[in-house]
């Protein structure tokens, strides 16, 4: 049988690393980086790859926060939750937010435009509250001009 | 090519970059930097540069941070005059100003220069190291951020860098772990244990096969030093990273930074390809015997990862929970083999011990603990950003020179260091001296180096409950004194948030904290309760307050205040109806406006677009 193309993208992750189990984590990291979220599927690859059991594989995955099991928003919005944002009102942003848009903190909204994310902190402390769209840091932020950057993703 | 030819080379390119074009341009883009815009703001400089026709004339560069970040875009300017001057608040509008006034008329813009970095003094600005933030300072870690690129080995090797390699390769791996100890540095991830003590531990381990790992997990929220020094001057930790593995006998090294750094990791990537082109890493390292290669390992977003064990685990590919110790790492730790880890700080300061000598860095500091520590100023202050300062410095110098006090004339009330596994310091010890001892005497830790600073504002019940949510999630969930440790301190301060507790409940967190310290597994749970117990003994009446009286004194936690509207000082203007999430306030223009206590779930939404104070917490 013919490799599907999904099939052919994981064997081109798994080229650059060793069937070992300490590649467990830059494999999955890599199979986040091109599909966006691991997949039942890429997760069984993963397994197959390097011998271990799905059950191992996704025992690892789901302890670490970085990884996700379903697909996110078209774009990404993470408000921080660092001690210095705290204590300058980054849980009232993201309340603000999450009302606003109907969904709580690791949730996408039904069109598929936005996800949100809570991180604990991205060590732009003195920026304080910081959020972060799409990989671009917002400084000193409030409820308004958040809400501002989310309807330029409209 | 021989260390000295190298030195040579690099000197011919740092002059280049310091002296050889009439015109340079330095922007500070480490992460915080370009949060503030520093991108766009190098962009500006590079299209009016090229309309006046100056680009061939002037150098354009992305600098580190130099930890000034409440002054963010921060850029230098050199002039054809050869002076630097530095310039705070900087956007892509003040740009096409600053390039006629500066750099083509040969005036400083006075009211956006902050400092003179070199050259004649300017009217009304200081010189840098006179700043009152700078002059306290004392740059060891730091050396190079903010000064050189962070891009080019040339710069960091012109400024001394790998000279310390240069000079520990001349020395036998015992006498380089006999001068680490001399230098009395301990390690600047938190526990404070002697970094020459740890090595020789290491070093004594019998086996072939020895790691060194640079641990960059900081995940302590509110901490932000060891983004910067990978982000400014990665070669500095690489260095140090090198000496360490030359001292245990280990010939491979890992870096463990989190997913949440991008660009140090790429900082990092960097650094390593241009060591391996100058002969600085894999077979014979400078032409010696020793043979070394480092890999960067990405973190997945796991705070307890931070702990050694648990790191090691994450490295292996296994879910990243601590095991208990012995053994230690030094006699079995990564893939079952003797490991040294050194937190970023400590291997930054050490290339700088083995370029000039334990003698030297002894000066700095205190009899116990040496050297100097970068702090994370955060918070409530009005100089936010990253500090390096002597040991045993007073608290107050901190605060009040250096981080030049709490805005909006509110009062300091206290100061959290050391993030989760940390406490709350009282206004009262501003005198204190910051060093291990004195930081443990009062409760608190060094760790990692966050200060996050509190004012009249902060209540100290909900601070705890946030470092009490935080480690309660990140408890990998192992050994039950955290687990259940955790959850029930976040329950019980939940309960008294609400004003839903008994006094009884005071007494039960104390015993709970206290099992946690004995009995858990790893730092995460032995550390965890201390934001509880620190409140609990500096501020008691706060949680009194709640218990008894149902009250939040600082006006915070939520179900206990009410907001309302000042009609002395509302003037109608109409600005916080639509920002209410929940219809709650009515009111026609130029009118009081009014809350509805019934709708109103006290976000706070009103009291941020309020531009006349007149939205007050009862």
């Amino acid at each position: 049988m013919k490799p599907t193309s999904t099939e052919h993208q994981f064997d081109q992750i798994f080229l650059n690393h060793s069937p070992t189990r300490d590649s467990l984590i830059p494999i999955l990291q890599d199979v986040q980086d091109a599909m966006d979220y691991l997949s039942p599927e890429a997760l069984e690859a993963v397994a197959r790859y390097l011998d271990l059991s799905e059950n191992d594989v996704y025992g690892v995955a789901t302890f670490y926060t970085q990884f996700r099991f379903h697909p996110p928003g078209k774009h990404r919005l993470k408000v921080c939750l660092g001690t210095a944002c705290h204590v300058r009102g980054s849980g009232l942003i993201l309340e603000g937010v999450s009302r606003r848009l109907g969904i709580v903190p690791g949730e996408t909204t039904e069109d598929g435009n936005l996800s949100l994310e809570r991180v604990a902190c991205f060590g732009s402390c003195a920026l304080a509250p910081v959020v972060v769209l799409d990989d671009k840091v917002y400084g000193r932020m409030t409820t308004r001009k958040t809400q501002k950057i989310i309807e330029e993703t409209e | 090519m021989s260390f000295k030819q190298i030195q040579e080379q690099a000197n011919v390119e740092w002059e280049a970059f310091t002296r050889s074009q009439p015109l340079r341009v330095l922007v500070g883009s480490a992460t915080c930097g370009r949060a503030a815009g520093a991108l766009e703001v190098m962009e500006a400089f590079e299209e009016e540069l090229g309309k006046r026709s100056l680009t061939s004339r002037t150098g354009v560069y992305e600098v580190g941070c130099l930890g000034m970040c409440y002054a963010e875009v921060l850029v230098e300017l050199t002039g054809a005059d050869g002076r630097r001057i530095l310039y705070e608040g900087v956007s892509p509008k003040s740009v096409p100003s600053l390039v006629d006034s500066h750099l083509v008329e040969g005036h400083p813009l006075l009211d956006k220069a902050i400092a003179v970095m070199e050259g004649d003094s300017l009217e009304g600005v200081s010189h840098f190291s006179q700043l009152p933030n700078v002059e306290h300072q004392v740059r060891v870690v730091m050396r190079n951020c903010g000064v050189i690129d962070p891009t080019r080995v040339s710069h960091y090797i012109a400024r001394g860098g790998y000279s310390g390699m240069h000079r520990a390769l001349s020395m036998t791996p015992e006498e380089v772990v006999a001068e680490m100890t001399a230098s009395g540095l301990r390690g600047r991830g938190g526990a404070g244990f002697p970094t020459g003590v740890k090595w020789g531990f290491a070093r004594k381990s019998p086996g072939d096969t020895k790691y060194v790992i640079c641990n960059a997990d900081e995940g302590d929220p509110g901490a932000f030093m060891d983004r910067s020094v990978l982000e400014g001057d990665p070669h500095a930790v690489l260095e140090g990273l090198l000496i360490a593995g030359y001292a245990i006998g280990a010939s491979q090294g890992y870096v463990y930074c989190r997913a949440e750094y991008p660009l140090a990791i790429e900082r990092v990537e960097e650094a390593i390809e241009q060591m391996r082109e100058k002969g600085f890493l894999g077979e014979g390292v400078m032409g010696s015997s020793f043979s070394f290669d480092i890999k960067i390992k990405k973190g997945a977003g796991a705070f307890v990862c931070g702990e050694e064990t648990s790191l090691m685990q994450s490295i292996e590919g296994k879910r990243g929970m601590p095991r208990s110790r012995p053994p230690f790492p030094a006699v079995s730790g990564l893939f079952g083999k003797p490991t040294n880890i050194n937190n970023v700080e400590t291997l930054a300061s050490v290339s700088a011990i083995m370029e000039k000598g334990a003698q030297w860095y002894q000066g700095f500091g205190t009899e116990k603990s040496k050297g100097t520590k970068t702090f994370a100023l955060a918070g409530k202050i009005n100089r936010t950003g990253l500090i390096e300062v002597p040991m045993g410095i007073p608290l107050k110098t901190i605060i009040e020179d250096i981080g030049g006090g709490v805005p909006d004339g509110k009062k300091f009330k206290a100061v959290q260091t050391g993030g989760p596994s940390g406490g709350c310091v009282p206004a009262r010890f501003m005198d204190l001296p910051v060093d291990y001892e004195h930081l443990a005497q009062v409760g608190s830790i060094m760790g990692s180096g966050g200060m996050i600073v509190m004012d009249e504002e902060s209540c100290m019940v909900d601070v705890a409950r946030y470092f009490l949510t935080f480690t309660e999630n990140e408890s990998c969930g192992k050994c039950v004194p955290c687990r259940m440790g955790t959850q029930h301190l976040l329950k019980t301060l939940t309960h008294i948030s609400e004003g839903c507790a008994t006094p009884d409940q005071i007494e039960t967190m104390r015993k709970v904290g206290d099992s946690m310290k004995k009995g858990s597994l790893c730092g995460l749970g032995q550390t965890a309760p201390n934001p509880v117990l620190t409140t609990l003994r500096y501020f008691e009446d706060e949680y009194r307050a709640h218990i008894e009286d149902k009250k939040c004194p600082a006006g915070v936690c939520r179900a206990l205040i009410t907001f309302h509207i000042d009609p002395q000082l509302c003037t109608g203007c109409m600005a916080c109806a639509p920002a209410c999430p929940v219809d709650a306030i009515s009111g026609e223009k130029k009118k009081t406006h009014h809350i509805d206590q019934n709708l109103c779930i006290r976000c706070g939404s009103c009291r941020q677009a309020c531009k006349f104070d007149a939205v007050v917490v009862n």
